[in-house]
């Protein structure tokens, strides 16, 4: 990394506090990532100096406004490596982007009979839309199996279910609950072989590691801003191109109309089709300032420091007694789920907390996975850029503590 | 500034070991079942009645240290009493758990649970078998929806 450890992490304010008298280590991030002076300056900024609606006004305010909120657009391209602006339709969040597709992508192609082909490991955000689509289609799910504790998809399975009248396949790049990478370039490969069109949910990727939408092969990709340094409410769908001007709206409204008559309207082009009403303006400029945030660390940087934090926890935790880890043995993401039989997941964090460490405990908006573990639930260690071992020696303490206390 | 020993007093730690009255009932006269979605607990509550008097109670199920320890202290508290006096006691520990006060002598175990109100995202763990006791004595018949508290 080009700054140091101490740089970054004075670069978040919010890391700089004492909770119940203890110093805050923050091991959420796979829920929403902090955010760097860089990124809350530059949506103070621009309510102080530039606040406007886009698209429309001829005044000074609203064509800045409307350049800003533009250029997030084409830096977002940019940071995914996507050919075009036109090809970056922003969103509420992965959750929105996702049901985009599961909307206007089914409603348009799919029939009854045809399956939408998931994995056990989904977020509920890339699950449930697609109940609702293949409710309204009469299409059916199916699923990748995962293997087991490891969190590995059964990659052996793939292509016989493909082959099953698999029209769409939709994955998560990187799990919350688990921190298995998932070979994302050879699923939307394989998926690509026989004719079936790939989203994958990039919630958990798309800040910490370089993504390159061109060298995945993916036809449609959500990212969520807030779990990248940016700010919540804004995220961004990726479609290539002409798999998006292919499509009906998603919304309907202001903002996406060319011209409006009493019954019929005709709607802009891509991206500009899927954008009713007045975007999350602040968000996008926002979104930008964290996407240079990350680029000036260095995401191959940030990839190396995130996995080497989730190695670190990993072995740590694997040395203690009574502990089920899950996830994968080698290879993990910066996420450490795990499970203690003797001390239910909300007594771990209620306590964790009480010493100034911020944990997630529950199902992780994956039930269905937790099921196929046999768990309710599992308490989740995550990390990024602030992170350090030296509060993975500390977390592992609390754990400790924690044992003992409820032993 | 509490302490989370404040939250986990030594009767609810012992409770949540050896939880009192655990087990599926063979013959109940009337079976409720209280989950909280968020979190996962999950917990059924079976009543054997003579009258509006409970006899017998134990529960099953699963979830954190505090809801645990809350429906043990309460099967071992509401054996005997009848549905006017299982009510005048929820009100009292509900009372407990979101003040702080111990208003009244009669709470026995259940004033350990006086450090939950300094956690309010907790108070929902140390009601949660209480909603589905309640929901059992007052509704005679055919087993009730299941309680969240959500």
């Amino acid at each position: 990394m080009k700054k140091t450890m101490t740089s970054i992490r004075e670069e978040f304010p919010v890391l700089d506090q004492q909770v119940y008298g203890h110093d805050l280590i923050y091991f959420d991030n796979a829920a929403t990532t902090q955010k760097p002076r860089s990124v809350i300056d530059a949506v103070s900024g621009y309510y102080e100096k530039d606040n406007s609606n886009v698209h429309r006004g001829i005044h000074a305010l609203s064509h800045r406004a409307t350049e800003a909120y533009e250029a997030a657009r084409a830096r977002a391209a940019a940071f995914i490596g996507a050919g075009s602006e036109k090809e970056i339709v922003f969103t509420r969040g992965t959750t929105e982007a996702i049901n985009l597709v599961a909307s206007s992508w089914c409603n348009r192609y799919l029939k009854p009979g045809d399956r939408i082909l998931l994995t056990e490991m989904e977020h509920h955000s890339n699950l449930v839309p697609w109940q609702l689509a293949a409710e309204r289609t009469g299409a059916e799910l199916v699923f990748v199996p995962v293997t087991g504790d490891e969190g590995l998809l059964q990659l052996d399975r793939l292509d016989a279910l493909l082959a099953g009248n698999v029209k769409l396949f939709a994955f998560t790049h990187i799990s919350n609950a688990l921190g298995t990478i998932n070979p994302v370039a050879e699923l939307c490969r394989r998926a690509r072989d026989q004719g079936v069109v790939t989203l994958v949910d990039a919630a958990q990727s798309v800040g910490h590691a370089p993504l390159d939408v061109s060298g995945i092969g993916c036809d449609f990709l959500a990212f969520s801003g807030h779990k990248m340094c940016g700010p919540t409410g804004i995220g961004a769908l990726y479609g290539r191109r002409d798999l998006l001007e292919a499509l009906p709206p998603y919304h309907g409204g202001g903002e996406m109309i060319r011209k409006v008559d009493l019954h019929r309207s005709e709607w802009k082009g891509v991206p500009h089709k899927f954008e009713a009403g007045t975007p999350h303006i602040s968000g996008a400029i926002g979104l930008h300032a964290a996407m240079d945030y990350l680029d000036e660390i260095g995401r191959k940087a940030i990839y190396s420091h995130d996995r080497e934090l989730g190695e670190y926890a990993a072995e740590r935790l694997r040395s203690l007694r009574n502990l089920r880890l899950l996830g994968p043995p080698a290879e993990r993401a910066g996420i450490a789920s795990f499970h203690l039989p003797n001390v239910h997941a909300h007594d771990v964090v209620s306590f964790a907390d009480r010493r100034g460490l911020a944990l997630r405990g529950g199902h992780h908006c994956t039930q269905p996975l937790m099921k196929r573990l046999g768990l309710e639930s599992t308490v989740r260690a995550s990390f990024y850029i602030y992170n350090t071992k030296e509060e993975i020696d500390r977390f592992v303490e609390v754990i400790e503590e924690i044992q003992a206390f409820f032993g | 500034m509490q302490d989370i020993a404040d939250l986990y007093q030594a009767v609810i730690l012992d409770h949540n070991r050896r939880p009192r009255n655990f087990g599926e009932m063979e013959n109940p006269d009337r079976v409720a079942v209280g989950d909280n979605p968020v979190c996962g607990d999950h917990y059924t509550v079976f009543l054997q009645m003579d009258g509006d008097r409970i006899r017998e109670i134990t529960f099953h199920g699963a979830g954190c240290a505090i809801s645990k320890a809350s429906a043990s202290v309460m099967t071992s508290m509401l054996k005997g009493k009848t549905l006017a006096e299982i009510k005048a006691l929820y009100s009292d520990f509900h009372h407990l758990v979101t003040s702080g006060e111990i208003d009244e002598g009669n709470l026995s175990d259940l004033s350990a649970f006086a450090g939950v109100h300094q956690f309010p995202a907790r108070i929902k763990c140390a009601t949660l078998s209480w909603h589905a006791a309640l929901n059992a004595a007052e509704r005679p018949g055919e087993e009730p929806e299941p309680v969240t508290t959500e």
